[in-house]
């Protein structure tokens, strides 16, 4: 069994997301274990990409702080590998898809599985467009996450089929960011992922408060936590561990039900 | 044309955007082939052209500068005597006239030097849809009188702040706001890159450029140019100028980039020249970028060259060696602008410039039974502050 399966295994997982380098790597390790401390189930790791389409302002700004504390490819590997020496918690890798193409695609999933990343997200590479690069994913055996969006109506079927690792259900229209409403309509979506796959269902974009998390938990596996993580680092810098760890654990006890 | 249905062309294009846009990109590329055959369409599109845009565009021989060079003989396709002063009109009447169709209330749009989004505002207004266009704060300072025109026009102007303040952070809010509100809204794009099938759309709007210009230099000269020379930023006016000439293996494609200060130096927007193989703004292509993939800040002082990528039409054109890039200094641009404003009497758009700049270089060089056609993209009102600024005159707009 995957560690991303092991996350699933019989209870709700909580899915936290940092930008990697952002300020530090030595920090993105400190609240990359942190966040594992206070209950988080799997963490995704984003690699900075100096034009983020699928961002709103939040992580647009994180990116460009990891980006101006020259983090590049290279040092998000290390990163992983530095949690590697602590954690075995499952580490996703959020990338858009040209900083994976320009690494190249055999090279980057081989880097992929010496250092312990488990899976991969790219918001810019559809289902139509996956299979330049889900063959060798798989060989090096990283799941590619594929994403479900409010518009995909038809093609959830499609998609869900072929889902390695998890899925991804994204709740909003629009780009990340924290919300005041969740628009998707999980009791119409998640009927018709359940009859496609038995794969773990995730839902993110948009969620911030433990009331939210409470909603969705009570029908997806998951929850996914981006904005409203960034924001906290965005808020306290080097010292946002603290917060961090309680606002995780508020997270993790609202979709227990704890 | 099989590697275009799935919307390739070579090993570039496709369709990198997030999920939530694959659906109206699949409804809109059956639709759009719905129409392109629909009578009704092809009618209303025509009328548009021809009663509202003014087309076709004169295809002039510049008999001046033809004799100033001294050697080929030299054609300006007057995209620049478009309603609203560019090529971009072409483009924008069809696809707002089939965001139309498709029941879309309201057209977003990104915009560099502002043609698009004028032509945009233009087309919504003319047709009755909600405008916004975005333009990077950059741009916005550079382009101040078009962002007056846009707003005149109806449409709201939001400044992008994120990134570059440039074209390409045009294009990430643009489809930022896409991705935020699809289901009423068309997105506009003003180039022949992003996701298919905008490359495709876009060409085929624009190729009515080489359409007439290849019609009107036959019926003019009673042969073939040796060569089409357009300027190329995403490449809208050059794939345009270029699409009906290329089965006529023995006419010359050249595609001007802006090298800004220099190829050499920090400061161009040179995709070919300097650029390597990416994915990135829905399409695989050629871009400026670094050893990681990011997108690299790029320079020309034409906001509408100003771009990090390029076409994918163009990119495997340069691949399979059809067509040629070269590169074209701000320096030369300018000193071709102020040319061919004193020669001709025509004030050119700076982009338009980069072409011009070229046929001034080569055909000196040819023989005087040769012909060139400059795609003369765009007309210059836009940009006579800016090269009074460049050439040190303090000029209020």
């Amino acid at each position: 069994m995957s560690r991303i399966q092991k996350a699933f295994e019989n209870k709700k997982a909580f899915i936290g997301f940092v930008t990697g380098g952002d300020p530090s790597l030595e920090k993105s390790l400190e609240f990359i274990l942190t966040m594992e401390s206070a209950g988080a189930d799997l963490i995704e790791i984003g690699i900075p990409f100096s034009d983020p389409i699928a961002e709103g302002p939040v992580i647009q700004e994180a990116n460009l702080r990891a980006l101006a504390a020259n983090t590049d490819t290279e040092s998000i590997f290390r990163l992983v590998s530095m949690v590697r020496e602590k954690s075995e918690v499952p580490l996703i890798l959020l990338t858009y898809v040209n900083p994976v193409f320009k690494y190249g695609y055999e090279a980057f999933f081989a880097k992929c599985r010496e250092t312990g990343v488990d899976g991969i997200i790219m918001p810019d590479l559809p289902f139509e467009e996956k299979n330049e690069l889900a063959g060798i994913a798989e060989s090096y055996g990283i799941d590619v996450i594929s994403l479900i969006a409010p518009t995909s109506q038809e093609r959830i079927q499609m998609i869900a089929k072929e889902a390695k690792g998890f899925l991804y259900v994204v709740s909003s229209m629009g780009v990340t960011g924290v919300r005041k409403e969740i628009s998707v309509k999980l009791d119409e979506i998640m009927p018709q992922i359940r009859a496609a796959s038995s794969i773990p269902a995730a839902v993110g974009f948009g969620v911030s408060s433990p009331e939210q998390a409470e909603k969705i938990a009570k029908q997806a596996d998951g929850v996914i936590v981006g904005s409203a993580i960034v924001r906290i680092i965005e808020k306290h810098g080097a010292n946002a561990a603290g917060p961090l760890y309680d606002y995780v654990k508020s997270m993790k006890e609202a979709i227990t039900g704890k | 044309m099989d590697n275009e249905k799935k919307g390739r062309f070579g090993i570039h294009g496709g369709q990198y955007v997030p999920e939530t846009l694959m659906n109206e990109l699949i409804l809109l590329e059956q639709q759009y082939e719905h129409y392109k055959k629909d009578p009704e369409f092809i009618r209303e599109f025509e009328t548009l052209l021809k009663e509202y845009a003014g087309r076709p565009s004169l295809l002039y021989y510049a008999e001046k500068m033809t004799k100033d060079l001294g050697g080929a003989k030299i054609y300006l396709k007057r995209e620049d005597l478009n309603h609203t002063g560019a090529h971009k009109i072409n483009n924008v009447l069809g696809q707002v006239l089939l965001a139309k169709k498709m029941g879309k209330t309201r057209v977003i749009a990104e915009t560099g030097a502002g043609q698009h989004g004028v032509a945009t505002a233009t087309a919504a207004a003319l047709l009755g849809l909600e405008c916004e266009i975005f333009m990077g704060k950059e741009d916005t300072i550079r382009q101040a009188l078009n962002v007056y025109r846009m707003e005149l026009l109806g449409a709201t102007v939001h400044s992008v702040t994120s990134g570059t303040q440039t074209l390409k952070d045009a294009v990430n809010e643009a489809m930022r706001e896409w991705t935020n509100r699809v289901d009423d809204t068309h997105y506009v794009l003003g180039s022949v890159m992003g996701p298919h099938p905008f490359p495709m759309i876009v060409r085929d709007f624009q190729s009515v450029i080489s359409e007439e210009a290849r019609e009107q230099i036959l019926a003019k000269e009673g042969k073939l140019p040796n060569a089409i020379i357009a300027c190329v930023g995403g490449g809208s006016n050059a794939i345009g100028a270029f699409y009906h000439f290329i089965p006529d293996k023995e006419v010359a494609l050249i595609g001007c980039e802006a090298a800004g200060h220099g190829v050499d130096t920090e400061k161009n927007a040179a995709t070919i020249a300097n650029g390597s193989l990416g994915i990135f703004h829905g399409m695989k292509s050629y871009f400026c970028q670094n050893k990681d993939g990011q997108i690299a800040p790029v320079y020309s002082i034409s906001a509408g060259l100003d771009y990090p990528g390029i076409g994918p039409e163009h990119a495997n054109l340069h691949d399979t060696r059809r067509a040629t890039y070269v590169p074209v200094t701000d320096e030369e641009a300018v000193c071709a602008f102020e040319y061919l404003a004193r020669t001709e009497g025509i004030i050119c758009a700076i982009e338009s410039a980069h072409a011009v700049a070229h046929a001034r270089k080569i055909a000196p060089g040819m023989k005087k039974d040769e012909i060139i056609i400059i795609c003369l993209s765009g007309r210059g009102d836009k940009d006579v502050a800016a090269i009074a600024r460049y050439r040190g005159r303090k000029i209020d707009e």
